[in-house]
C-alpha cells in the first residue's frame, strides 16, 4: 500500500548483493571485535567483585567454658571493586546447648538496632521495641519476626574465624542481603 | 562531470519488496539514501588504489580508540591515588582488561604511524595543491590533536614511566619565553606534578581533544569532498580528467581490507605482548630515567643539543618555525607540479626532516645503550615493570577504624603518631601510613615484622628502601618504641 502511494519516490537502489555480502562481513567481524568488549563490561556481573572477608574474632582460648554471651568487635574486610574498606562490627560468641562455638550478629532482625546482653536478666534486649532473645540466640518475646541471625564461622589455626553479614529484617526467614 | 554521471547511472539490484518498503519509509524520514549516495559514489580520479588506504585508516583506528576508551573509562578512576590502582585492576583483574588497555596503547603508536603515512602520501603525490589549503590546515590541526591525545594518555597509568615522561614533557613548556612558568602551571594544575595534573590531562584526552577531533574530522571529510579526491600524481588538480570510480565497491573494500588487517595484527600484538603497567609513581625516586613513547624519542634527543640558555631557541623556535612552514605548504608552494622528482625542494626537506628524526631517534638509542650506567639503570627500570606485573593486583587499602580509635586511645601510640608526623613519614606514605604516590603503605606492618625488625629497618634501611627514598631514622630509643608502637598499629 505504502509503495503505491508513494511511487512517485525514487526507488531504493544502490543496495547491491555486494552491499550485502559487504555488510554481513563487517557485522560477523564487528561481532568478533566486540565480545572482548562485553566481557569487559560483564566483569562484575559474572565474577565477585564484591566480597566480605573472613573476620578475626580472637583465639579459642576466649571462648572456653562461655557461661555468658561475650561481645566481640571484629574488623570487616570488604572488597568492593578495586579498593578493600575496612569496618568495625560487633557480634556476640555464644555456646550451644550442643557447646558449639557460635557467633551471632548484633543486629535486631526487627527493626535494625543493636542487640545488648542484659546481664541482670540473663537474655538479649534489643534498646528499641524491647524484644528479648535467650543465650543462644533464641526469639523469647517482642516484636522480632526470628531469632537473632548466626553468622557464618569457623576455626583456624586455634582461632575463631566469622563472615559478616546482614540479613532482611522483618521477615521469619534468615535471608543475606550482603 | 561526464565521470559522475557515469557513475550515478549504474543499476544495482532489487532487495525483496518487504524490505524495500520499510527502507522506503526510513528514507523518507532521513534522507538517508542520499546521503549514502554521496559518500559511496565519491569519484576517484584514475580509480581506486591502496595508495588512498590511509586517511580512512586513521578514522576506522581514531572510533576504535574511542570504543575501547570508552569501556576502559568503565573502570578508570582520574586521580593520584587511584588510577594507578584501577589501571592496574583492569591490567590484572577484568577480563579482557589487560587486551583492550593494549589495543588503546598500542591503537596510540598506529594512528602515530598511519598519520605520518597519510601525511607523506598526501605529500608525495601533491594533494595539498591545487585549493586544498584549507583541507591541509585542518589536517595539521588534526595531527596536533592526535599527537595531544598520545602525550595527555600518556600520563593517565601514572606508573612511573608516564610520571617521568610528563614530568619532563611539561617542562618543555616552562621553556617558552615570558608566559613559560604560567604554561607549565595551567597544564600542571599547580607547580608540582599531582592529582590535578592527572584530572587536567584526563579532561583533556577523553572530552576536549576528542569532541576537536571529530569536529575537524567532519571538516576535514567536507572539504576534501569539497576539493576533490586528487588522484594519481598524473591527474590534474582542479579540473580532473581521468575517469572516475566511484568509492563503492572498491575503494571500500581496499579500505575494509586494510582496516581488517591492522586490528587483525593489532589484535595478535595486543594478545601475546601484553601493554605493561610499571609500578606506582614515585616522585622521589631520583634515578629514574624518563623516557617518552617512542614518536617523542626523536624530539626528546634533540633536547640534549640546547642547554641553559639556548634553550629556548631548541625548544620553541626551531620546531615551532618548522611546524609554521609545515603547515603553511600549500601557500609557499604553489606551482601545480605533483610529480615527486620535479620538486625537489620540497620532497628533500621533507626527506630530510624524516632522515634527521631518525637519526635523532638512533642516536637516543645508541646512547642509552652504550652508557653502561644508563643500560644498567633502564634495565633494572625494566625488571621493575616485568616484576610489578607478575604481582596479583592488590585493591587498595582504607585506613581502619579501630587503628585510628587504638591511636587515640594508647598514649605510646599517640605519641608515636606525633612522631611519625614530626618526621614528616606522611609526606611519602600518607596519612595514617596509608600509603601515597611517593612511598608504599604501612598499614599491616605488624603482621610482616616484629618491633625489633621495625626498628632496624627504621634505623638502617634496606637498599630497596633506599632507592625509593627512604632515609634512616635517628630517634631516641623511646621515641622509636613509641614510632614502632604507632606502625604497629596501623
Amino acid at each position: 500500500m505504502l509503495a503505491k502511494v508513494t511511487s512517485t519516490e525514487p526507488e531504493i537502489s544502490r543496495r547491491s548483493y555486494l552491499g550485502w555480502l559487504i555488510g554481513l562481513c563487517t557485522a560477523g567481524v564487528g561481532a568478533v571485535l566486540s565480545v572482548p568488549l562485553i566481557r569487559f563490561a560483564l566483569y562484575p556481573l559474572r565474577m565477585q567483585t564484591t566480597e566480605v572477608k573472613w573476620s578475626d574474632a580472637g583465639p579459642l582460648s576466649h571462648f572456653v567454658s562461655l557461661a555468658i554471651p561475650l561481645r566481640r568487635s571484629i574488623q570487616v574486610e570488604q572488597v568492593d571493586g578495586w579498593r578493600e574498606t575496612v569496618s568495625e562490627k560487633v557480634v556476640y560468641v555464644t555456646q550451644t546447648p550442643d557447646h558449639q562455638l557460635q557467633v551471632l550478629s548484633a543486629v535486631c532482625p526487627h527493626l535494625g538496632c543493636s542487640v545488648q546482653w542484659s546481664d541482670a536478666k540473663q537474655e538479649f534486649i534489643c534498646p528499641c521495641h524491647a524484644a528479648s532473645f535467650g543465650a543462644d540466640g533464641t526469639k523469647l518475646s517482642g516484636p522480632s519476626p526470628r531469632a537473632m541471625d548466626s553468622l557464618e564461622s569457623r576455626i583456624e589455626n586455634g582461632r575463631l574465624l566469622v563472615r559478616y553479614r546482614y540479613f532482611r529484617q522483618l521477615v521469619p526467614t534468615k535471608e543475606v542481603i550482603g | 562531470m561526464s565521470s559522475t554521471n557515469q557513475v550515478s547511472n549504474r543499476s544495482y539490484p532489487e532487495p525483496p519488496r518487504r524490505l524495500n518498503e520499510m527502507l522506503r519509509w526510513f528514507d523518507q524520514r532521513t534522507g538517508l539514501n542520499a546521503l549514502m549516495r554521496e559518500a559511496l559514489d565519491e569519484p576517484i580520479p584514475g580509480g581506486a588504489r591502496f595508495a588512498y588506504v590511509f586517511g580512512s585508516a586513521l578514522l576506522f583506528i581514531f572510533i576504535s580508540q574511542v570504543i575501547t576508551g570508552v569501556f576502559l573509562a568503565l573502570y578508570y578512576v582520574p586521580s593520584a591515588d587511584h588510577a594507578h590502582t584501577t589501571v592496574a585492576y583492569i591490567t590484572k583483574t577484568v577480563t579482557a582488561g589487560s587486551f583492550l588497555r593494549s589495543i588503546h596503547a598500542y591503537g596510540s603508536s598506529t594512528m602515530v604511524i598511519l598519520l605520518l603515512l597519510h601525511v607523506t602520501q598526501t605529500f608525495l603525490y601533491g594533494s595539498y595543491k591545487g585549493r586544498r589549503e584549507l583541507l591541509w590546515l585542518s589536517g595539521c590541526v588534526l595531527f596536533a590533536l592526535v599527537l595531544c591525545m598520545a602525550f595527555t594518555g600518556y600520563l593517565l597509568p601514572w606508573d612511573q614511566k608516564a610520571y617521568f615522561a610528563t614530568a619532563v614533557g611539561t617542562n618543555i613548556a616552562g621553556e617558552v619565553p615570558l608566559i613559560g612558568g604560567w604554561l607549565k602551571s595551567l597544564l600542571r594544575g599547580g607547580t608540582d606534578m599531582g592529582t590535578l595534573t592527572i584530572s587536567r590531562f584526563f579532561v583533556a584526552h577523553v572530552l576536549l581533544a576528542p569532541a576537536a577531533i571529530f569536529a575537524f574530522v567532519a571538516l576535514h571529510v567536507y572539504l576534501f569532498r569539497k576539493a576533490g579526491a586528487a588522484g594519481p600524481i598524473s591527474e590534474d588538480l582542479v579540473t580532473p580528467r581521468q575517469p572516475a570510480e566511484p568509492f563503492y565497491p572498491r575503494q571500500v573494500i581496499i579500505d575494509g581490507m586494510f582496516a581488517l588487517g591492522i586490528i587483525f595484527i593489532l589484535a595478535l600484538i595486543s594478545h601475546f605482548i601484553p601493554f605493561e603497567l610499571g609500578p606506582k609513581a614515585n616522585p622521589a625516586d631520583t634515578r629514574y630515567l624518563p623516557r617518552p613513547e617512542w614518536y617523542y624519542i626523536p624530539i626528546f634527543q634533540w633536547l640534549k643539543y640546547w642547554p641553559g640558555s639556548l634553550s629556548f631557541l631548541g625548544v620553541v623556535v626551531i620546531p615551532g618555525v618548522i611546524a609554521f612552514l609545515f603547515a603553511s605548504l600549500p601557500f609557499l608552494d604553489r606551482r601545480m607540479e605533483r610529480r615527486p622528482w620535479k620538486r625537489p625542494i620540497a620532497v628533500g626537506t621533507y626527506t630530510f626532516i624524516f632522515l634527521a628524526l631518525f637519526g635523532l631517534g638512533y642516536t637516543s638509542y645508541r646512547s642509552d645503550h652504550r652508557d653502561p650506567g644508563y643500560a644498567a639503570q633502564l634495565l633494572a627500570q625494566q625488571k621493575e615493570t616485568e616484576e610489578f606485573m607478575r604481582k596479583p593486583f592488590e585493591p587498595v587499602a582504607e585506613p581502619s577504624p579501630a587503628a585510628i580509635i587504638a591511636a587515640a586511645s594508647n598514649p605510646l601510640v599517640k605519641e608515636g603518631s606525633q612522631i611519625y608526623q614530626a618526621q614528616s613519614c606522611q609526606a611519602c606514605h600518607g596519612e595514617g601510613g596509608v600509603g601515597s604516590a611517593a612511598g608504599p603503605k604501612l598499614t599491616g606492618a605488624q603482621e610482616r615484622w616484629t618491633a625489633e625488625q621495625l626498628s632496624a629497618l627504621l634505623r638502617s634501611p634496606s637498599t630497596q628502601m633506599t632507592a625509593g627514598g627512604m632515609t634512616p631514622l635517628d630517634l631516641k630509643p623511646e621515641e622509636m618504641r613509641a614510632l614502632v608502637a604507632y606502625l604497629q598499629s596501623l
